[in-house]
This record gives structure tokens, C-alpha cells and sequence, in this order.
């Protein structure tokens, strides 16, 4: 951990997907140990933040900056961003047919930790880690030896997620709506999951749709992104004013969608 | 993505040296006095001549078969030189130490040590260069058990009642236009002879090289596993990096005899060609192989070289419960073609096949797979089942399937899967945000894509084969 007070900082980002813009404008200090909820109608451009974070191919950033532990994120491939510690709990985890979780996860911890130049870990103490973190998202110890996601329910998807998360020990997450889906009784397992993983020097982002999560995971800021920007921003008390009176109230004017619909 | 994906394909062929061989070698060019000339040169029966005459003869009437979906220049026949072998072998090596250090050299970067002392526990390997075989290891130790694992050429003077008995006998003289000529020139391989009730102790294998320019490589391979034997027997082959294509034009037969099994497994590396397609082996072999009753044939092959493949290894299950399976990897990029399948031929009641076959195409290559189920007549209760997965990686390749099914008998049962995928940006996607380079994710899912077949593989060889995929994806990321 750097002694840079800022974790991240996302400065006037703009960003756009096959040249319609997404992003337009978005500002964002997040701080070690911190958990930032961010809330927003449909089409706000929550998954895009994500995904232009973490660098995903086609995701274009026109200008801007982002700033993680001291270095130029938007500099880096996505495979160094990860490694740098960024982490996207993905909101459709996709199939590896034939790859085990465990062969995934081993091969991702041993390219995180040659990239910071520490010693690779011994399958033997890798797999008992893996079983430990298992346990912890209530999965059964066979899905390590399962492809990746290969055939798991949508709630399962979502642990495995969570599985990652805590074997590779980054320093951001962001959880692109990874309550959408769940039942209570997932939510819970996916909470407690975060809420352990939480401590000074890891961060969150909750990309979330509803208020129901951050029952779960309580947040210490609430935004809300809305064409691409954040139009408000408050303490947990934000996410039930919104739960109650919907977002219609924070945009200027009424999103074309809406119009149409 | 796409680009990135061709540039983690786009690899150095690592077997691509020439070796500095004085070799004796035939002027271009086939007749009949040539196939005398490969006659003399090995030393052989007067039989065998006559049956290589025959089947030249026959070749001469035969038409060059343009039913395969790939796409050659036509190829002269006059412009191919048809033996070439060290001159060092002139001699006869008796042992190692009169072997030409440079062959073994050649051997050694390969990674095949004939040294037997480094070699891979229990593997014993016959090294065939151009049109000789220059040594096969751990004889005497195969010998105590009775079995025989020699250069075809050798067996034929020294076990003619064998050769004679099972040559041409699974894959006629006439069969196609190649297997007919491998039978008038071909030059050397191996042949494997598992007796009565015998497990062979060690696993058997043969590694071909082509070093000389303008060369064919014909060999002929004949594995016969006895009675209630069991055999498992694997082939490699590379080639320098030529401009020029080299045609290889091989026969295996197999045959299992009552209760026998046999496991034949193929790493083939031959070199492709480069980026443009320029260069690279023609690899036109005919591989079959038939079981008696009770019998089981397994093929497993990983295709990743070749500028072009035609290959269907098959089974004739002539036995009443006997069993054919075909397990197979085509990896082609750059500009490679390959069709390749197999052909399952159920004659035998209760008689069972199982076909894997997994096509992983890349770059501007085309990738197909080709495959017979026949169940005759007699075929009562007798099944198939086939899955065959094609992958793509781009948008510029292609990926083909075409299977033939003959059902002759309606308590015959056949299965067909099929499927195409792509690997997916979200896969990438997801193995790069977890800090996987890009050439390590497509070797990964291509691996796991291709886990079904490589599980079949000699333990020794499946990790190098997940390590040749690896090599051969290298840089086909973006």
C-alpha cells in the first residue's frame, strides 16, 4: 500500500462505446478503505464505468484521467490494471468450457504475484486458500475442479465471483450489479463475502440497481450516475431517498427512453 | 481482439533448423528403376520389389484424389526425390557410439534424446531421418518380452513371414492414390510385433524428421498386436523451414487381433508453412487399422503442423464387440488447411466407436473435419457416437464439418453432435481482468476447449501437447 491518501481518482472522464459517448464528465475520489455505492437508472453508464476502468477493448476514453495508487490507470493494458490490484466482479460471469476454476484461479494468482515480483505459491497451499475461500462463499469444493462457470445457476456465478475476489486480494473492487439475480438468501452470502473482505486498505465500488444491497453492504458514499456523470452524491440515507422517490427527480430532464416508453 | 489474437499465433516454428548431414540422395524424378534402386538400396527379397512394382503399376492408372476441401498447386511426381538418407547410416551403425554425432545432435534439440540413459523412462523410440530409420532404443529390453519394435526395412529381411502375412493387408495397395505410392517407394518406419497375451513394457514410439531439401518422406508403419495383447505407441514429426513444399505420404496399418488393444497416438509438427502460406509439408497419410473380436483400436491425434493435412486414421471393427475410437486436435492458423476426420467402418455385431473431434482454426486457415460412420448389415446393435466441436479464433477462418452416415442395419444406433463456437471477447475479458496475459488466456481456453482428447494422450506426451498448442498460439492475441 502507497501512502497516497487518494486510491482512486477519476478526473472529467469521457468515454465512449462505438462512438456514442457513455461517460461525460465523471469525477470520483475514492479513498483506502472506503466504500463508494453507486446508484442510477437504467442506461446511466454504471457497467461502462467498469468496464472503462478496467480496460476493456472497445471501451474508448476521449479524455480525462484516472489516477490508482499513484499511477496513470488509462496508461496500462487490462492485464496490469488487474495486476496493479483493480478487481470487476462481472454481472454476467461468462463460461471457460474445460478450463477448472482452479486451474483459472492459480493461473491468475501466479501472474498477479510475478507482476509485483513476489514467489509463486505452491499448489499445495494455493488449493487449501482455494478451499478456505470456498467455504466462505458456501460453494461446494467441487467447483474448483468444475470449468469456469461452466453449467453454474446464475447465484453460483455470482460466489464465484466473489471466489476470485478474495484469492486475489485487490486493493479495488468493483461489483457491476452483482445483486441483479440473487435471492435473499444469495445476497447475503454475497454480502458478508464483501463486508469480509472490507478493511483499510482495500476499497469497493457497488454498482447497484436497487437499494436492497446496501441493507447488506453498507456504503459510506452514495452516488448517483446519470448520463454519464454523477448528479448527486451523499451518505447511505441518499440510497432509501432514492429507493422511495425513484431517480426521475435527479435528472434535469426526463431520459429519452422514458420518453418514448 | 482479433489482431491480437493473430499476433499471439503468429510463432517462431521451433523445429525449423536443417542439420548438416552428408547425405546420399536420388536425383528427382519416378520409375521403375528408382523403386528398384529404394529395393537395392534396403536390401530386400525379390518379393517385396514385386509387390512395390505392382502397386507403382497400379499408381500409374490411378487419378489424384480432389475431393478434399483444401486447395494445392498441382504436384509433380518427377520434381520429388524419393530416397535420401546420411551417409554416415551407409554403414550401418551397430550400436550408439558409431552413430553420426549430428544426427543424435538434431535429435537432442528436438527433444528427443537417444541417449537411452536420459530418454524418458520407459519410452522406446525409433528415430527415422529423410528415408532411414538411424536408431531405435531399448531393443534388448523389448526383446525379453518378446516384442519387436524395428525399422520396417529391417523387419522385412528378418521377419518376412510377419511382413508378408500383414502388409498391405488393412490398407490395400490400391486403396488411394497415395497409399499406392507409399507402397511402391516408401522407405522406411516402423514395425511392431506384440506376442500372444503380451502388455508391451514400455511405450513404444517413432519420431520422423525430414532434413533433406526436395524430399518425400514415405514411410510405412505396421504395428501387429496378437492375441489378448496391449500396445501403446506414439509418432512425432517436424521439418526444417523450407520455401519449397515437401510432400510426406504415409501408411499405418494396425491390426488387433482377438482381445488385443492398441492405443496409437500422433503429435504431428510438421512445418506449416509461414504466414503467406509459403512453404510447408503436404501431409497426405493413410492410417487404418482393424480389430478382431473383442479388440480395441484408440486413435488420438494432435494436428498442429502441416501447410496441408489429409487424414482420416479409421477402424474396421470386423469383430463380433470390438471397439474403434478416434480422439483428434486440428490447430491450424496462418494459412493452413486441414481435413481430417476418420472413417468408422462397423461390421461386427455389438462393435462400439466413440469420435472426439475438436478444430481449433485461426488466422485465414480452414479447418474441416470429415468422418464415415458405415453400419453394415451385420452390425446388429452396434453404435456410434461422434461430437465434434468446431472453435474459431478471428473472423477471417474457416471451420467445416461433413459427416457421412451409412446405416444399413436398423438395430444399429448413431449419434451426432455438433457445435461452433468463438473465443469470445468476454473471455478474454474475463482471463485479462484477472491478470492473465493475452497469450496465456487463448492458450488456456483453447486448452481447456481441447481437455476431452488431450485426457487420452500418453501421460508423457499430454503435457507437451498442451505445450505445442501453447508454442503454436503464441502471438495469435491482440
Amino acid at each position: 500500500m502507497s501512502n497516497t491518501e487518494t486510491l482512486l481518482s477519476i478526473k472529467e472522464l469521457h468515454a465512449s462505446v462505438e462512438e456514442k459517448q457513455i461517460i461525460k464528465g465523471l469525477n470520483l475520489e475514492i479513498k483506502p478503505g472506503e466504500v463508494h455505492a453507486i446508484m442510477g437508472p437504467n442506461g446511466a453508464g454504471k457497467s461502462t464505468m467498469g468496464y472503462v476502468l478496467s480496460g476493456r477493448d472497445g471501451y474508448n476514453v476521449e479524455s480525462g484521467s484516472v489516477i490508482l495508487d499513484g499511477e496513470d490507470l488509462l496508461e496500462m493494458e487490462t492485464e496490469d490494471r488487474a495486476r496493479a490490484g483493480l478487481f470487476l466482479a462481472f454481472q454476467y460471469p461468462v463460461e471457460i468450457p474445460g478450463v477448472s476454476n482452479l486451474e483459472f484461479l492459480k493461473a491468475s494468482v501466479d501472474a498477479q504475484r510475478e507482476a509485483r515480483g513476489e514467489d509463486a505459491i505452491t499448489s499445495a497451499d494455493f488449493l487449501k486458500e482455494a478451499k478456505a475461500a470456498c467455504k466462505q462463499v458456501n460453494l461446494p469444493v467441487s467447483f474448483l475442479k468444475r470449468g469456469v462457470n461452466e453449467g453454474f445457476s446464475g447465484g453460483e456465478k455470482k460466489r464465484n465471483e466473489l471466489m476470485q475476489m478474495l484469492l486475489l486480494k485487490p486493493k479495488l473492487c468493483i461489483l457491476d450489479e452483482t445483486d441483479s439475480g440473487l435471492d435473499i438468501d444469495a445476497l447475503q452470502v454475497v454480502a458478508e463475502g464483501v463486508n469480509s473482505q472490507r478493511s483499510a486498505d482495500r476499497s469497493f465500488i457497488v454498482v447497484t440497481h436497487y437499494q436492497r444491497l446496501l441493507d447488506y453492504i453498507k456504503p459510506d458514499f452514495v452516488h448517483v450516475l446519470s448520463e454519464g456523470k454523477i448528479v448527486k452524491s451523499g451518505d447511505a440515507s441518499l440510497a432509501h431517498e432514492l429507493e422511495a422517490q425513484g431517480y426521475a427527480w435527479l435528472q434535469t430532464a426526463p431520459a429519452e427512453d422514458e420518453l418514448e416508453g | 481482439m482479433t489482431e491480437q489474437i493473430d499476433k499471439a499465433l503468429a510463432r517462431e516454428y521451433e523445429a525449423g533448423f536443417v542439420s548438416d548431414v552428408e547425405s546420399e540422395t536420388f536425383e528427382p524424378g519416378l520409375d521403375e528403376s528408382v523403386i528398384r534402386r529404394i529395393s537395392q538400396m534396403k536390401n530386400e527379397p525379390e518379393w517385396m520389389l514385386e509387390w512395390r512394382l505392382s502397386a507403382f503399376r497400379e499408381w500409374l492408372e490411378m487419378e489424384e484424389p480432389d475431393w478434399a476441401l483444401v486447395d494445392y498447386p498441382k504436384i509433380d511426381f518427377q520434381a520429388i526425390s524419393y530416397y535420401s538418407a546420411p551417409k554416415s547410416m551407409k554403414d550401418k551403425p551397430k550400436s550408439l557410439d558409431e552413430v553420426d554425432p549430428e544426427l543424435l545432435r538434431t535429435y537432442e534439440k528436438l527433444g528427443i534424446p537417444l541417449i537411452e540413459q536420459q530418454m524418458l523412462a520407459g519410452v522406446a523410440v525409433d528415430a527415422v531421418f529423410d528415408s532411414v530409420s538411424v536408431v531405435t532404443t531399448f531393443r534388448d529390453k523389448l526383446e525379453e518380452a518378446g516384442v519387436i519394435f524395428c525399422p520396417i526395412s529391417e523387419a522385412i529381411q528378418k521377419y518376412p513371414e510377419l511382413i508378408k502375412k500383414y502388409i498391405g493387408s488393412v490398407v490395400p495397395k490400391k486403396d488411394n492414390y497415395y497409399a499406392a505410392l507409399n507402397c511402391a517407394v516408401f522407405t522406411d518406419g516402423s514395425f511392431v510385433y506384440i506376442p500372444k497375451g503380451t502388455r508391451c513394457p514400455m511405450e513404444l514410439s517413432t519420431y520422423f524428421r525430414i532434413n533433406e531439401q526436395n524430399t518425400g518422406q514415405f514411410e510405412r508403419t505396421l504395428i501387429v498386436a496378437d492375441e489378448g495383447s496391449h500396445v501403446s505407441y506414439l509418432e512425432g514429426c517436424t521439418a526444417p523451414q523450407r520455401d519449397e513444399n515437401q510432400l510426406h505420404a504415409a501408411v499405418v496399418e494396425l491390426v488387433a487381433m482377438d482381445n488385443a488393444e492398441i492405443k496409437y497416438s500422433t503429435v504431428q509438427n510438421w512445418y506449416p508453412g509461414d504466414e503467406d502460406g509459403k512453404g510447408g509439408i503436404y501431409n497426405f497419410v493413410t492410417k487404418r487399422g482393424i480389430c478382431h473380436t473383442n479388440a480395441k483400436i484408440s486413435w488420438t491425434q494432435v494436428e498442429t503442423g502441416s501447410a496441408v493435412t489429409w487424414k482420416y486414421p479409421s477402424c474396421v471393427l470386423k469383430g463380433d464387440n470390438s471397439v474403434g475410437e478416434f480422439y483428434s486436435v486440428a490447430l491450424t492458423r496462418g494459412r493452413q488447411q486441414a481435413d481430417t476426420g476418420t472413417k468408422m467402418i462397423h461390421l461386427g455385431k455389438n462393435t462400439k466407436s466413440t469420435i472426439i473431434s475438436k478444430g481449433i482454426s485461426a488466422g485465414k486457415s480452414n479447418n474441416s473435419y470429415r468422418g464415415l460412420v458405415r453400419m453394415n448389415p451385420g452390425a446388429d446393435g452396434a453404435r456410434n457416437f461422434t461430437q465434434c466441436d468446431s472453435l474459431l479464433i478471428g473472423d477471417k477462418c474457416g471451420a467445416h464439418t461433413f459427416p457421412y452416415v451409412e446405416s444399413r442395419n436398423p438395430s444399429a444406433i448413431i449419434e451426432h453432435e455438433a457445435t461452433t463456437s468463438k473465443v469470445s471477447d468476454e473471455q478474454m475479458f474475463l482471463c485479462r481482468q484477472r491478470g492473465l496475459d493475452p497469450e496465456k488466456a487463448v492458450s488456456m481456453i483453447v486448452n481447456g476447449f481441447c481437455k476431452e482428447v488431450f485426457k487420452e494422450l500418453p501421460m508423457e506426451f499430454a503435457v507437451e501437447a498442451g505445450k505445442l498448442l501453447e508454442i503454436s498460439l503464441e502471438g495469435s492475441v491482440g
